[in-house]
């Protein structure tokens, strides 16, 4: 199978991309780590007639903590992520995530900017960076200028594949506020085999105070709705409370009945709704084991 | 699916040249690209839309890299780009410009199979041997990083490369006899 006949840029700065984005409208698309993209236009479900591809643009693949933030370039690959000693040690929410993403050669050139800019609502990192109550950077003209926005993932993600981002504008970095000291996350995914999509997964972040109390907590819900989902309920439902079996099993509860599944091949919607009250369940649990005891 | 035919004609083999700036700034449908593969520098020009499985095995002859599935799904087509394995049916050859590639025909030396190679033999971890190269190019690159691994270790860095015929179980073999015989070398 090949993608029908396109034009293809390749430029060393932003600006140029930008530029290019906003010359051919339309008809061009990002070219990011390809993993999804270039699928699409084997089968020709993508037909761009350019493609602006960013792999030659230097330094949009930094990943640094810079004053209470995680910073995540776009072009950072699934790979770094499930390798880097900082997200490893700091961020298991992330390391759990790029772990289950595809398969490893996929991983090894799919990126975070990437995924998230496709917006699939079965892509793992959305689901797992609503629970990081992550934002988006945008980098957009502005006049004969380059500008940013920052808006939260949650106001990001409009539909199925579907992005608040405007012509001419790409996801240049992807910001996780800092992991505090009692502060812990995980992931879980059930998927039929390595390299499918999750059948349904799930991503929680939460963090304690000096008394066992939950003082944030995030949930992100992957494979269960039109976009990527946040069970705001069931994280609402945590703050404040002491994270004993039976608030976790309410949350559960709270955070299935958020989901919006529907039956497909990888199962029927009263089992996936039911998967997401487990996995919610256990995520949670694993998270709580991954804080440092006070 | 079987190698598409077509008029064009093989990548002549080159001198290395010094790397010109990369590619235009202008879209373009077709672009000249400079390659290294298995140590040898080619130098051709391509179609965009030119995946870089097709560049490998069409223009520059070198059909040890497998298109199994062509959905991102198999790893038939596994080759490192830079060190890294990669799906090259994943990837067009333009993009590749000015990269060092590894195929499985650059694995044997002087005519010396690789310990990898051998250890396949060896253990029988193959049986219609599809699904071989890209194994033999994701276990390459694994073993360089990680000479000593458990098997859990292995069916974790194989688990992007399918094969239909073993079970896995003599490519596991495989895998693990490589890693002794390489490290006591």
């Amino acid at each position: 199978m090949f993608p029908a006949p396109f034009e293809y840029v390749a430029p060393s700065t932003l600006d140029q991309a930008v530029r290019l984005l906003q010359q051919y409208g339309p008809d061009a698309r990002i070219l990011a780590g390809g993993q999804s993209l270039i699928p699409m236009m084997r089968f020709r479900l993508a037909n761009p007639r350019v493609l602006i591809d960013l792999n030659r643009i230097p330094g949009l693949d930094f990943l640094e903590e810079d004053r209470g933030v995680l910073r995540i370039g776009a072009m950072v690959r699934h790979r770094l992520i499930e390798r880097a000693p900082l997200i490893r040690q700091r961020y298991p929410l992330l390391a759990d995530t790029a772990r289950v993403i595809a398969d490893p050669i996929v991983r090894n050139r799919g990126t975070v900017g990437g995924s998230v800019a496709h917006a699939d609502p079965a892509g793992d990192w959305g689901a797992a960076l609503l629970a990081a109550k992550a934002e988006v950077v945008i980098s957009g003209p502005r006049g004969r200028r380059i500008s940013q926005r920052t808006i939260p993932l949650a106001e990001f993600f409009t539909g199925p594949f579907m992005t608040a981002l405007e012509p001419g504008e790409i996801v240049t970095e992807i910001r996780v506020p800092a992991s505090g000291p009692r502060e812990a996350g995980a992931y879980l995914k059930i998927e039929r085999k390595v390299g499918d999509f999750a059948v349904v997964a799930v991503g929680v972040q939460i963090a304690l105070d000096a008394d066992g109390v939950c003082r944030k907590a995030g949930i992100g819900l992957c494979a269960v709705g039109p976009t990527s989902l946040r069970a705001q309920e069931a994280e609402e439902w945590l703050i404040g409370k002491r994270l004993d079996e039976s608030t976790l099993a309410r949350a559960g509860e709270l955070a299935a009945a958020a989901a919006q599944p529907t039956s497909d091949t990888r199962g029927p919607a009263e089992y996936k709704r039911d998967m997401v009250r487990v996995l919610t369940i256990r995520a949670l649990r694993k998270a709580l084991e991954r804080i440092p005891k006070a | 699916m079987p190698a598409r035919k077509g008029k064009r004609t093989a990548g002549a083999p080159r001198r290395a040249a010094p790397r010109k700036a990369a590619v235009a700034v202008q879209p373009a449908a077709r672009h000249r690209i400079q390659v290294t593969v298995n140590g040898r520098p080619y130098e051709a020009e391509v179609e965009a839309r030119t995946l870089l499985v097709y560049f490998l095995r069409d223009m520059l002859g070198l059909t040890g890299t497998h298109v199994g599935c062509d959905t991102t799904s198999c790893g038939a087509c596994t080759i490192l780009l830079n060190g890294e394995p990669v799906k090259s049916c994943t990837m067009f050859a333009v993009q590749a410009d000015g990269a060092e590639i590894l195929t499985v025909e650059g694995l044997a030396r002087d005519g010396e199979l690789h310990p990898l190679q051998k250890a396949f033999w060896e253990e029988h971890g193959l049986q219609c041997g599809f699904c071989t190269p890209g194994m033999l190019m994701t276990a390459y690159a694994f073993l360089n990083e990680n000479p000593r691994p458990s098997e859990e270790e292995i069916r974790v860095a194989l688990s992007g490369n399918l094969c239909r015929c073993t079970g896995y179980m003599n490519i596991v073999k495989a895998v693990q006899r490589a890693a002794q015989e390489m490290a006591a070398r």
